[in-house]
Order: structure tokens, then C-alpha cells, then sequence
């Protein structure tokens, strides 16, 4: 049967989407946890303040299922800020070492800069350019 | 990941199969004001599906509760507005139900007015509806939930826009590679022509399985009419292809 089509979140999810411990993947004080953050811009480099970033990751040992969740959701601030707390993952198991963890191998070294998350104080950084000079590499899956 | 890769690893994963052309919107759609500087203008890389984009995340029983699907309750008094019941059955395109997934659903009030700040035009807010429900499809993908219809509402896209009534709903499936987010609309809505958004959607039979249908059966004499909305979600090859001959 023919699949149905997608539309877009629209500017008001916020009303249900962003549920309480949404960015904690992992609760605060956790051994290990980590914050992931970024700012989500438009093509101007203008704050997108109504984006909704969802990340799905396996566990330290790379695995998926069990005990950790491993699904996180924030929405965006007016400044297009997001944040996520987590753990870092392991290597997922693939076919190869080569393929192991790394499907953006295939990438130049521009496109894949803009997937590598910056140390920061607290975690990690990682800004998403919807579009621009810096735009993030999107996949097709 | 290549085929022999997959079996060389020993790990038998499926792979999903896409969606038909025109079945979702382009990311640039220049009748939708705002995704002319929201969309990357890169192509996008084709990702083989590894075990990240095959598995998805389970939401347990504890995180929602029956009155989750109930957006009519949990306030003082009753919401205005249509009772509507609106089911149906999360699927993959070859039929096979969707168990244990989560479903989540948010919208206007009856007056076409959303709980956010975001949202100023005058109609007023009703202090007994807050727009938002979810549930876990149950072991053959079905889910039920009580609401009122929504209104239409003005929006600042075009001169005069209005968008038909709708309730956003998000999906998440078995694996990360069938989330789905989209809009369920109403039968014979004469807002459809002038609606970019939902125009966006190339395919005019697409367009048409975001309409819910009426179902006589399913009201509930004196106190609710009933839509059905069905959601098909691509579906896996059971076994990958191997080239192993």
C-alpha cells in the first residue's frame, strides 16, 4: 500500500512535542554524561527558533535497546539554541572496521567538518546551517 | 554498508525501501515562504541503513497513560467544540502493523486558536483544551483518541492564507528511517486549493491519503462522530538483497 506523505512540524509543535526530560537521554549526574549543543540557522545565519532536533544514538558499548533510552529531543530557543544530555556512544557493529561507525567516510573533508562536534566546556558543539556557507551535510535515507 | 559486508559482519539487517517519487513534499517549496531559507541546498548523500537507521527508540507503557489519548479530559470542565474520535492503524506499506509505537497528535482549539505564544490572531483560547495527546499503538498498530475537531485557521504565508483544519501527528515506527511526521486533514475541507502546505505534496493521490475518512460505524450515538486515519510507513525487504550466487 502507497505510503503517506509527510508534512511539516510547523511552528506550534511546541505545545506537546518538547515533553519534560525530552533533551535528558540521560539524567543529570550520570557517570559520563556529556551536553551536546548547537544552534540551529537559517541561510541569512539568522536563528531558527521554532526547529525541533531529535538524536538517536547507541550506548557507550554500542549497542541499541536495554536500559538506555538513547532518543533525545530539544526544541530551539529564540536564539535557535538547542541542547542534548547524554553519553557518548561506542562503535556500532557493521560489516567492516572501515564501515564500522564511520558512514561518512565516503565524505570530502569540508562536508564531513561540519558533522564533527567541537569540544566545549561542558560536552560537545555542534551547529546545524540549514544552508549557507558552512551547511551541514543532510543524508538521504 | 555492501551486501557482503552485512554478511561478512554476520548481522542481517533490513533495508527499507523508499518512498515513492512525489509521495513528500520538496524541501524547498517556494508557496511555503519559510522553507526558502530552510532547506540545504547541498544534495543530500545517500546513507546505507546500519544498525542506527533500523532501530528506533521504545517508549514504555510508563510514559504514557490511557488519558494521554484523551485530549477532551484533564481539565475542569469539558473543551469546546465538535467531540470527534479519531483512530487507526500505524502500518508498513506491505500491510504489516506497527505494534508498541508511539503516536503523538497536537492541535488547534475549535476556534482554530493554538496554545502557543507563537499563535496572536483573535480567537480565544479555551481555558479547557490544550491541544496535545499521544499513545502506543497496541499489538496490531491501532490507536484511538478522543479530541474536538479543530478550526481553521489565518496565517501570515500569503494574503488572506488559511490553513485547513488538521491535527499534526508524529510517528516513529520500528526504525529511525520511518519516522514520519505529518498532518491529518477532513474530508471536503473547501480550504485544500489555496493550502501550500498541503499542495506541497507532489502526488495528487498522496495528498489524498492525508484526508481521514468518516466512518458511521465507529460514532458513538449521542456524544462523538469518528474519522479513521490510517498511516502507511515504507516498509523493510525481510531479508536484504544478497548477490551470493
Amino acid at each position: 500500500m502507497p505510503t503517506t506523505p509527510s508534512q511539516t512540524v510547523g511552528p506550534f509543535f511546541a505545545i506537546e512535542l518538547p515533553y519534560g526530560d525530552g533533551p535528558y537521554v540521560v539524567a543529570e549526574g550520570t557517570a559520563g554524561a556529556v551536553w551536546l549543543r548547537g544552534r540551529v540557522l537559517d541561510g541569512d545565519g539568522a536563528p531558527v527558533p521554532d526547529a525541533l532536533v531529535e538524536s538517536w544514538q547507541a550506548d557507550p558499548g554500542g549497542r541499541f535497546g536495554g536500559d538506555f533510552r538513547g532518543f533525545g529531543r530539544s526544541g530551539t530557543d529564540d536564539e535557535g539554541r538547542w541542547a542534548i544530555l547524554t553519553l557518548k556512544p561506542g562503535p556500532v557493529p557493521a560489516g567492516s572496521d572501515a564501515a564500522a561507525q564511520a558512514p561518512h567516510g565516503g565524505l570530502d573533508e569540508q562536508a564531513r567538518a561540519t558533522l564533527v562536534a567541537q569540544p566545549s566546556a561542558d560536552g560537545y558543539e555542534l551547529d546545524i546551517h540549514l544552508q549557507g556557507p558552512h551547511e551541514t551535510t543532510f543524508f538521504a535515507v | 554498508m555492501t551486501d557482503t559486508a552485512r554478511r561478512a559482519s554476520g548481522l542481517v539487517l533490513p533495508t527499507f525501501r523508499p518512498d515513492p517519487d512525489g509521495t513528500h513534499p520538496p524541501l524547498d517549496y517556494p508557496g511555503y515562504k519559510s522553507t526558502a531559507l530552510r532547506h540545504p541546498k547541498r544534495p543530500l548523500v545517500p546513507l546505507p541503513h546500519g544498525l542506527t537507521e533500523t532501530t528506533a527508540p521504545v517508549f514504555g507503557e510508563d510514559r504514557v497513560t490511557e488519558a494521554d489519548a484523551d485530549l477532551t479530559q484533564g481539565h475542569a470542565e469539558e473543551p469546546q467544540g465538535q467531540r470527534i474520535i479519531v483512530y487507526g492503524q500505524v502500518l508498513e506499506d506491505d500491510r504489516r502493523p506497527v505494534p508498541n509505537t508511539l503516536v503523538e497528535v497536537w492541535q488547534a482549539n475549535a476556534g482554530g486558536r493554538y496554545r502557543h505564544d507563537g499563535d496572536q490572531h483573535p480567537a480565544p483560547l479555551d481555558p479547557n483544551f490544550s491541544g496535545g495527546g499521544r499513545c502506543l499503538t497496541d499489538a496490531e498498530g491501532r490507536f484511538r483518541f478522543i479530541t474536538i475537531q479543530p478550526g481553521a485557521y489565518p496565517w501570515g504565508n500569503h494574503h488572506n492564507a488559511w490553513r485547513p483544519a488538521h491535527i499534526h501527528f508524529s510517528v516513529f515506527g520500528r526504525a529511525f528511517v520511518q519516522r514520519l511526521v505529518t498532518q491529518m486533514y477532513f474530508p471536503g475541507d473547501p480550504l485544500f486549493f489555496q493550502d501550500p502546505i498541503f499542495n506541497s505534496v507532489p502526488d495528487a493521490a498522496a495528498r489524498e491519503r492525508m484526508i481521514c475518512r468518516f466512518d458511521l460505524e465507529q460514532t458513538v450515538p449521542e456524544w462523538a462522530l469518528a474519522y479513521q486515519f490510517d498511516i502507511v510507513l515504507r516498509g523493510a525487504d525481510a531479508t536484504p538483497m544478497e548477490d551470493d550466487h
